[in-house]
């Protein structure tokens, strides 16, 4: 690992100040991704700027009379896994929270570094595509339909950091996960949900761009909220990863298998 | 059917365990090593920071086969800490190639090849991670720092790492002496009985698979740690090495010239091994060498990602087998033609794991009359290729009981009923392939795991699965190995360029306490329990009482180390000759004190009695009259209670066993459960069934692991490593494993004293085969190759549907 800086900002706008102030700065939420780069010297950032003491990025707040979640950036998998608020209202998303890697990665991995880290085979984005949320950051709010723009990449320009993430709450929802057995990464995730606006299927894992929508089950769902109405719903392979794991083929296969059980159990 | 009346019993009938052992051994005693396992105490290579320590850090290549053009090392020199930087270049020309243990003679008459293996690579690079130099610095830091400025200009060559590319024309050549990346070609068995027992056959069952290369990922990855001392001329290593005594004699003897004397090789705790510790490699030779240059001890502790790349690996073989039958399912013949391995160089037993120790286990526990087996050993651009636990015995092993399966399915023959009916049954039993099985009673393994996995409940379970639209399968697998590693002769008539015996010193100290130096080396087995357990029972003393230490060339006598299920079995043994030869003293001793003739005197319980009264000297006060030899028959016997015996076995011994494995298939997306897997394996005399549940367990993790979830690949283009992580290798985890039903037959080995056969292997030999066999009855294919992940499964479906 290289030598690197370290600061702890107490507030937002100390940390977005550092990072104009550092063209090498990194932010570091939870360090799952980054410290782990870091190791391999697949990352060697000049400065990091430690978000874990800027109260303002944590915790869980109900909003818009309980039509809204807004969970701060830092919040660990843990605390959304464990939120009495998330678990009412949107249960699917604290199931989804729960499973992402082992203990010791929801203990310290958050809601704002995945996202920003963008992982085409994270859990979080697809709940964020699924359920339709909002990305807050010191900037803007960005439509999770503009966020997410490729492997890795996303519509955060440099230094905007995230605050927060606002969930509306769906009528249902649920999040159906094949796990790569090495990893435990969604070798496909589909997340599902019938929101104010209608319905919406998010996937992860899969996709040769990192996670999208699947219009045409969302159309199918519109039509007839069932599991057999998506039963012939198939993504085009051509569209998806083959990789080590697992062919296009088997995972346009995926798809569609885990749309209908997230459908049934949603 | 012509056999299915009268069927004989083995002619050696299994017994049940006895649930009350009436002393030491047999217990369920709890592990002494764990305390200081699991409070942290234990004392790994790593833990070992000696005066002056220096540490380390070896560049590697990051090709899979290019010529070294030219090794600038000035920067990485003048980085802070650096102490020195070593090269192919700087390595002396008396210093020899890293040696294989075992000669292999090819059909044709002639030796195997065996191309030089530099201890740092010399001319070319031939594997991703082949050493090129090392970086000695003050930290490691420093070190891995300093070994990125070495500047190593690679004129990349084309690659071979599958063993099929490797034997096309025009292949790249590994090495210039081998241009046809042949090492060997090596047969075994009748050739002209075997293709005219083909030719008579009723029915021939053919399979083509690959048995899939492994990383073996011991949780200790490999570290040393050497030191030169000026004051004598001598060194100390500190090894993570499952024998240390073998290497030091290969490390001083074969490649660095250094009197054998003069260096000392402790293997501390050590972290699991599986085979892949057992060998001489580059990096613990070079911190020995570089160590008197740098006068500083050296430390090297491999990075995961290093483990990967450069510990040896298992397995490796692209097989076709034939099985020929007569109508009623009896096996006439089988005929085997295996392509194995060697990767880059030779590995210290990479030579006998795809020979001795596989194509002699293809009777299995059955009568086939003839068999033939052909193998050839090809070089690849890959990590060397070794024995990984099981060692040449699960790949027989999934060679057989994939084609009896297969067989039984093609001809509508039950499971159990087609083993049943090709059962060994007459013990001694010389197999067409050369070993000579003592005892067994295979049938009574196989009656106690279809218990176990309660075979009779079978249609009722699938019944009940088909109706959540799952798939159910159930596989057998019955398995052998040869272990208790090896006769002397027999090895060295074969090949082995090492003696196999084993050796034990027992000391009994003035108080009677006992310390046990055993040359069979615990990296998780649990010697120090169950040897200790055997000679408490023996001398009717504590088990607290018995102390045992093994890993260290200077307090051992000599060791031939831990591998091939060999420990109780011939470790194990030496012992008992050592307590033999201390309780034949302790009579004459007894004798003198109770003024009796030595032939008067029995051992028993503890005591040294006159034969027919109650008149007795307890063993610990004999043992203070030995070391306090006032009243001794010091004319006739030297003073002191210390005993040494070398033991070399008469045969090998054989465990087997059946394990039966119960899957359950998501036919939507192949996920593959296992449900149930019960094991009735026969281990012979059994010292701490606790402690031999665990071996199987593991083992059996270790074998579903192969089954369904590792697999190391390479780029069949670039020859990279694809699976170098974790991220991308799948190891089993206890969540995919079910709770283990594991029971135990005894027939005891007739050649060793203890009746022991060993354990340590079983688990991952039979398991493959058993998983494998389930999925197949669940999907009715005839194959799913190896790791049979959930798209290979699904692929599988669909290819039938599409068939059907």
């Amino acid at each position: 690992m290289q030598a690197f800086g370290y600061s702890e900002p107490t507030t937002v706008a100390k940390a977005t100040g550092a990072a104009a102030a550092n063209a090498e700065g990194r932010y570091l939420a939870g360090g799952q991704s980054l410290l782990a780069a870091m190791k391999l010297g697949l990352a060697a950032p000049g400065e990091l700027i430690d978000l874990g003491r800027v109260p303002e990025l944590r915790g869980i707040k109900v909003e818009g009379n309980g039509a809204l979640l807004t969970i701060g950036a830092t919040t660990t998998h843990a605390e959304v896994a464990a939120s009495l608020e998330v678990g009412a209202r949107i249960p699917a998303l604290a199931a989804l929270a729960g499973g992402i890697g082992d203990r010791q990665v929801r203990n310290r991995g958050t809601l704002g570094g995945s996202l920003a880290n963008d992982d085409p085979a994270a859990d979080y984005p697809a709940a964020v595509l699924g359920l339709g949320a909002t990305v807050n950051t010191n900037q803007r709010q960005i439509a999770a339909d503009d966020f997410f723009k490729g492997l890795f990449e996303t519509a955060l320009a440099p230094g905007e950091l995230i605050v927060s993430v606002t969930f509306p709450v769906p009528k249902k929802a649920a999040y159906e996960k094949f796990r790569n057995p090495a990893s435990r990464f969604a070798l496909v995730g589909v997340f599902v949900a019938q929101a104010a606006q209608g319905p919406r299927v998010a996937v992860t894992g899969a996709g040769s761009r990192g996670v999208f929508r699947v219009k045409a089950m969302e159309q199918a769902l519109a039509r007839d909220w069932s599991a057999k109405a998506i039963e012939s719903v198939a993504v085009p392979a051509a569209d998806l990863q083959t990789d080590l794991h697992a062919s296009a083929e088997y995972r346009a296969n995926l798809v569609t298998v885990l749309a209908r059980r997230a459908v049934a159990a949603a | 059917m012509t056999d299915t009346t009268v069927r004989e019993k083995s002619s050696t009938p299994a017994r049940e365990r006895a649930t009350q052992p009436s002393g030491p051994i047999g217990a369920r005693i709890e592990r002494k090593e764990d305390l200081r396992f699991l409070t942290g105490s234990g004392q790994y290579t790593d833990d070992v920071t000696l005066p002056h320590q220096s540490y380390a850090c070896f560049v590697r290549s990051p090709h899979a086969h290019a010529r070294l053009r030219s090794i600038r090392t000035d920067t990485a020199k003048r980085s802070p800490g650096v102490l020195a930087v070593y090269t192919g270049a700087d390595i002396p020309p008396a210093v020899g190639g890293l040696p294989c243990g075992w000669l292999i003679t090819g059909v044709d008459g002639k030796p195997m090849k065996e191309p030089k293996h530099p201890i740092l690579a010399q001319g070319k690079v031939r594997y991703v991670g082949d050493p090129v130099a090392i970086v000695v610095a003050e930290t490691y830091d420093q070190a891995k720092e300093a070994a990125q400025l070495v500047e190593v200009d690679y004129e990349p060559l084309p690659a071979v790492v599958d063993v099929r590319d490797a034997l096309r024309k025009g292949a790249p050549a590994v090495h210039d002496e081998a241009p046809d990346n042949v090492c060997y070609v090596w047969a075994l068995g009748d050739k002209a009985a075997v293709d005219a027992a083909f030719a008579k056959a009723a029915h021939v069952t053919t399979l083509e698979f690959v048995n899939n290369r492994l990383i073996p990922n011991a949780i200790e990855p490999r570290a040393c740690n050497a030191a030169y001392a000026r004051a004598d001329d001598s060194y100390t290593l500190y090894v993570a090495n499952q024998n240390p005594h073998v290497e030091r004699l290969l490390m001083t003897a074969f490649v660095l010239g250094l009197p054998e004397h003069k260096v000392r090789v402790i293997a501390p705790d050590v972290g699991g091994g599986f085979g892949s510790k057992i060998y001489l490699y580059a990096e613990e030779t070079v911190c020995v060498w570089a160590a008197k240059l740098v006068n500083r001890p050296i430390k090297w502790t491999a990075e995961r990602s290093e483990s990967f790349q450069a510990d040896a690996h298992g397995r490796d073989h692209v097989t076709k087998a034939e099985l020929a039958l007569d109508k009623d399912g009896k096996f006439l013949a089988m005929r085997v033609k295996t392509t194995a391995a060697m990767g880059a160089y030779l590995s210290t037993f990479a030579s006998c794991i795809p020979t001795i120790l596989y194509a002699t286990l293809l009777a299995g526990q059955y009568t086939t009359p003839a068999i033939h087996c052909e193998v050839t050993a090809v070089f690849t651009n890959t990590a060397p290729v070794d024995a990984y636990r099981g060692a040449g015995r699960p790949e027989a092993t999934y060679v057989v009981e994939r084609l009896v399966a297969t067989a039984a399915r093609e001809m509508a023959i039950a499971q159990d009923e087609i083993r049943r009916r090709n059962f060994i049954r007459k013990f001694p039993y010389a197999t067409p392939v050369a070993l000579t099985y003592d005892t067994g009673d295979y049938e009574a393994c196989l009656d106690g795991a279809m218990k176990l996995a309660d075979v009779a409940g079978f249609p009722k379970r699938k019944e009940e699965a088909a109706k959540r639209g799952k798939l159910r399968g159930l596989g057998w697998s019955s398995y052998i190995e040869a272990c208790g590693l090896a006769p002397s002769n027999v090895a060295g008539s074969l090949g082995a360029r090492a003696g196999l015996f084993e050796a034990g010193e027992v000391r009994v100290h003035p108080t009677g306490k006992v310390t046990v130096f055993t040359g069979s080396h615990s990296h998780g087995q649990g010697h120090e329990t169950t040897f200790a357990q055997v000679v408490a029972d023996r001398l009717g003393i504590a088990v607290d009482d018995v102390d045992v230490v093994h890993g260290d060339t200077g307090r051992i006598p000599f060791g031939m180390g831990t591998y091939g299920s060999r420990s109780i079995a011939v470790g194990g043994t030496a012992i008992m000759k050592a307590v033999d030869k201390v309780v034949a003293k302790g009579r004459k001793i007894a004798a003198h004190l109770m003024e009796v003739s030595d032939a008067d005197v029995e051992f028993r319980d503890g005591k040294f009695t006159v034969k027919g009264t109650d008149k007795n000297v307890p063993f610990a006060q004999v043992a203070l009259t030995a070391y306090v030899p006032h009243n001794y028959p010091l004319d006739k016997l030297e003073p002191g209670l210390d005993e040494t015996a070398f033991y070399d076995p008469t045969n090998f011994t054989y465990p087997a066993g059946t394990h039966i494995c119960e899957v359950e298939i998501d036919p939507e997306t192949g996920e593959t459960r296992i449900v149930s897997f019960s094991a009735c394996d026969d281990f012979g005399n059994i010292i701490n069934p606790m402690i031999v549940e665990g071996q199987v367990h593991g083992g059996l993790a270790q074998g579903i692991g192969q089954a369904l979830l590792e697999g190391c690949v390479y780029d069949r283009e670039s020859g990279q490593l694809l699976t170098g992580s974790y991220m991308d290798y799948a190891m089993p985890r206890a969540a995919d494993l079910p709770s283990f039903k594991v029971d135990t037959r005894v027939t005891p080995c007739t050649h060793n004293p203890l009746g022991v056969k060993g354990c340590g292997e079983a688990g991952a030999i039979g398991a493959p085969a058993a998983v494998i066999n389930a999925i197949c009855d669940a999907t009715g294919a005839k194959d799913v190759e190896m790791p049979a992940t959930s798209e290979r499964v699904w692929r599988t479906l669909r290819a039938g549907q599409k068939r059907s």
